[in-house]
């Protein structure tokens, strides 16, 4: 009996520890997913994505494999993959989790020659129009669901545009009015802009060059002419690539800056570009949105963060993909920081040169060129529970958004956002001396400060008879103890006179 | 006060050691509010004194570790996970004894009256404004909010400002000197202290080198001998 029960407890812990072994082997290491604290330390965090599955030429059933895809779109349930070395557009089909082959798009009826050269970048827009950057034929075709040529777009014959270049469109975006941009090969004034109707109407959003003092004097008085030639060019540097968000604002990484710029944000990795082409993208982070904050010396992908794609969610929250380090990065319209995960490699889930990054709802496809793949990431319960909190908030619904904060705060009691999350929605309850607790803990001095007021001006206004006593007293008192004093002075000087006399 | 004021006090009847001490401490606010006068006498009147001297270094030591540790965090970031005090005490007092070392040795050159002596007691009677502003800004920093933060900000300012003119006064005084040569003195004293940080580095260095050279000699020695 004894015996029995004892084997049966063995057996039974056996279990629990193959149980344990199991739970923690399932492919992602520890530091797979990974935050940044207040001090700009690495706080591993639970996976906020995980790999639902991985796209291959032969999974797609494609007769011709895939040959160095540069770009992925995505609208609906359709995600198109630019696959350049082939010449053609592929378009996949999502149904119910499942990805099947669609149409494969490799000629333009009626254009004039039928066939890509190189197309680096596909965008559909809302009616089912394909625009195509199609590099080496130097142009962009605008065609209709059924393949038929509806617009070209060309290099400009205005006299802005330096016509000794040929023009390599690269990557496309276009907005809901049907306005086209082009980041162009060789161009550094910005993005080229299209009216609907083909027309170019100039550039926009050019990198402003940087020109310190240091540089003046150096090339005005210790170069001679022919050093001056010799040298590099101030000019504005190219953007790597291009997104455009819901309300028409565009997204646009640069990869070109040296690793000091970072130092006081003067490189500006992402950025969103307005109307009028100036930057507008939100930091009230203490670290800028520029991906890894630090990298370990001498190893082989050392280096800043390069963002070679990024892609902006329909709640605001913008996704850059890394090409340094094969890794992504989650922002949110704040530029806070939600979550880091990848890392390079042939492992699923890793990438050997992840070039673009789409969405579908919360699910994240990346394109990886080497590779030839689309890795598809969906978000778990708790990459969900972020997003759920954020969008509560950005709803008005602050108590719902603190009680998820405070669900992710049991999956990670490092993530800061949580903190400041239900810190938030106390002050809005005014809880004031609470909500001061959970900003102390996330050191935002901006909130704290707030609360703080709040808080500071209930206290005084409850104990204002106790503040006024003190004040009073510490006025009075030593009013009452000097006459005393000058009085018996008084007093005795008058004694001693009379003693005298 | 004026001076002569100042040396009447000083003929009195005989202070105890310890009132000496409390005297030559309230002297303090004295030299901070008249300079001029305060570090002329202060060296010359004999009216500050070593002890008061070494107070208030160690005052202001004391000030900026509680600075770390008590300002309310909207006002200043210490990760005090990585801060080691003696380490915090020992980057502001080396490179003070190291400044006041290059002044006092460089004032033979430059025609300076202070004995080193002289020199420390001054600068150490410098720094009583940073100690008397910086002990309660701690305290109201955990009464204000972040928006309110300019008038810690200029509170400071205004302690380290001060200190740095009583410095540069106190030495002028102390050497006798112009305003003039006081700054190129100045000039002079950082760029000593920087032959002395090299000095100390060579020698260091040095002294490694020797000391490996014996080890290995005395290792060899021993493989040899088995």
């Amino acid at each position: 009996m004894n015996i029995k029960r004892f084997t049966a407890l063995l057996l039974a812990l056996g279990l629990l520890l193959t149980a344990a072994v199991a739970a923690a082997d399932d492919g992602y290491t520890s530091s797979y997913t990974y935050n940044y604290d207040y001090w700009g330390e690495i706080r591993e965090s639970p996976d906020a994505y995980r790999v639902d599955q991985v796209l291959y030429s032969t999974t797609l059933g494609l007769e011709t494999a895939m040959r160095r895809p540069q770009s992925l779109y995505a609208r609906d349930n359709h995600l198109y993959i630019c696959d350049t070395g082939n010449n053609r557009i592929i378009e996949v089909i999502r149904e119910n989790g499942q990805f099947t082959l669609g149409r494969i798009v490799d000629r333009v009826i009626g254009a004039e020659p039928e066939t890509f050269n190189t197309p680096s970048d596909v965008f559909v827009d809302e009616n089912g129009n394909m625009y195509v950057a199609d590099t080496n034929n130097n142009r962009i075709v605008m065609m209709d669901a059924g393949q038929n040529l509806l617009q070209t777009y060309v290099k400009p014959s205005d006299t802005t545009f330096d016509q000794s270049l040929s023009f390599l469109p690269d990557k496309i975006v276009v907005d809901s009015s049907g306005r086209v941009f082009v980041l162009a090969t060789n161009i550094n004034k910005g993005l080229v802009k299209y009216e609907a109707d083909g027309t170019f109407t100039g550039f926009i959003g050019a990198n402003p060059v940087k020109y310190t003092m240091w540089d003046y004097i150096w090339k005005s008085f210790f170069t001679t002419k022919e050093q001056r030639a010799q040298q590099a060019s101030f000019v504005p540097t190219e953007y790597e690539n291009i997104c455009i968000d819901k309300e028409g604002f565009i997204y646009a990484t640069n990869v070109v800056f040296s690793e000091y710029d970072l130092l006081w944000d003067n490189a500006k990795p992402i950025r969103r570009i307005n109307s009028i082409g100036s930057d507008i993208l939100v930091k009230n982070d203490r670290y800028p949105p520029i991906g890894d904050l630090s990298w370990v010396e001498g190893s082989l992908d050392y280096g800043p963060s390069k963002f070679y794609d990024i892609t902006v969610l329909d709640n605001d929250i913008y996704i850059a993909v890394d090409h340094t380090r094969g890794r992504l990065f989650g922002y949110d319209p704040q530029g806070i920081m939600l979550w880091a995960f990848g890392t390079k490699g042939n492992n699923t889930g890793a990438f050997l040169s992840a070039v673009s990054i789409e969405h579908m709802g919360y699910d994240l496809f990346v394109l990886d060129e080497n590779e030839s793949s689309v890795t598809v990431f969906t978000p778990t319960d708790y990459g969900n529970m972020i997003y759920r909190a954020s969008n509560e908030y950005l709803k008005g619904d602050y108590e719902g958004s603190a009680d998820t904060w405070r669900q992710v705060l049991k999956l990670n009691a490092n993530y800061n956002l949580a903190f400041i999350g239900i810190g938030r929605s106390l002050m809005r309850q005014e809880q004031y001396e609470e909500a001061m607790e959970y900003f102390k803990m996330a050191h935002d001095r901006e909130n704290y400060g707030r609360a703080y007021r709040y808080y500071r001006k209930i206290v005084v206004e409850r104990n204002i008879g106790w503040i006024v006593a003190i004040v009073a007293a510490l006025l009075i008192v030593p009013l009452i103890v000097r006459t005393v004093k000058k009085m018996r002075a008084e007093v005795e000087e008058y004694d001693r006179q009379r003693i005298v006399t | 006060m004026t001076v002569n004021e100042l040396s009447l006090n000083d003929s009195r009847p005989a202070q105890t050691g310890w009132q000496r001490y409390l005297a030559t401490l309230r002297y303090g606010l004295y030299v901070i509010l008249h300079p001029f006068d305060g570090f002329w006498d202060l060296v010359h009147e004999k009216r500050g004194s070593l002890a008061a001297a070494h107070t208030f270094l160690v005052l202001f030591l004391l000030t900026r570790v509680l600075k770390l540790m008590y300002t309310n965090f909207q006002f200043i970031s210490a990760p005090l996970q990585y801060i080691n005090i003696y380490e915090q005490c020992a980057s502001l007092l080396f490179p003070f004894l190291v400044l006041c070392l290059a002044n006092w040795a460089l004032s033979t050159l430059f025609d300076g009256k202070g004995r080193f002596k002289d020199i420390y007691m001054a600068m150490c009677y410098a720094l009583v404004p940073y100690i008397l502003i910086q002990l309660p800004l701690i305290l109201i920093s955990n009464f204000i909010s972040f928006d309110e933060a300019s008038y810690y900000t200029v509170l400071m300012s205004v302690s380290i400002i001060w200190c740095l003119f009583l410095a540069f006064v106190g030495l002028m005084q102390v050497h006798d000197y112009s305003p003039g040569k006081t700054i190129i003195f100045i000039f002079f004293t950082i760029f000593g202290a920087l032959v002395i940080l090299f000095l100390i580095l060579v020698f260091f260095s040095l002294l490694s080198d020797a000391i490996g050279y014996f080890v290995s000699l005395y290792r060899e020695i021993v493989f040899r001998l088995y």
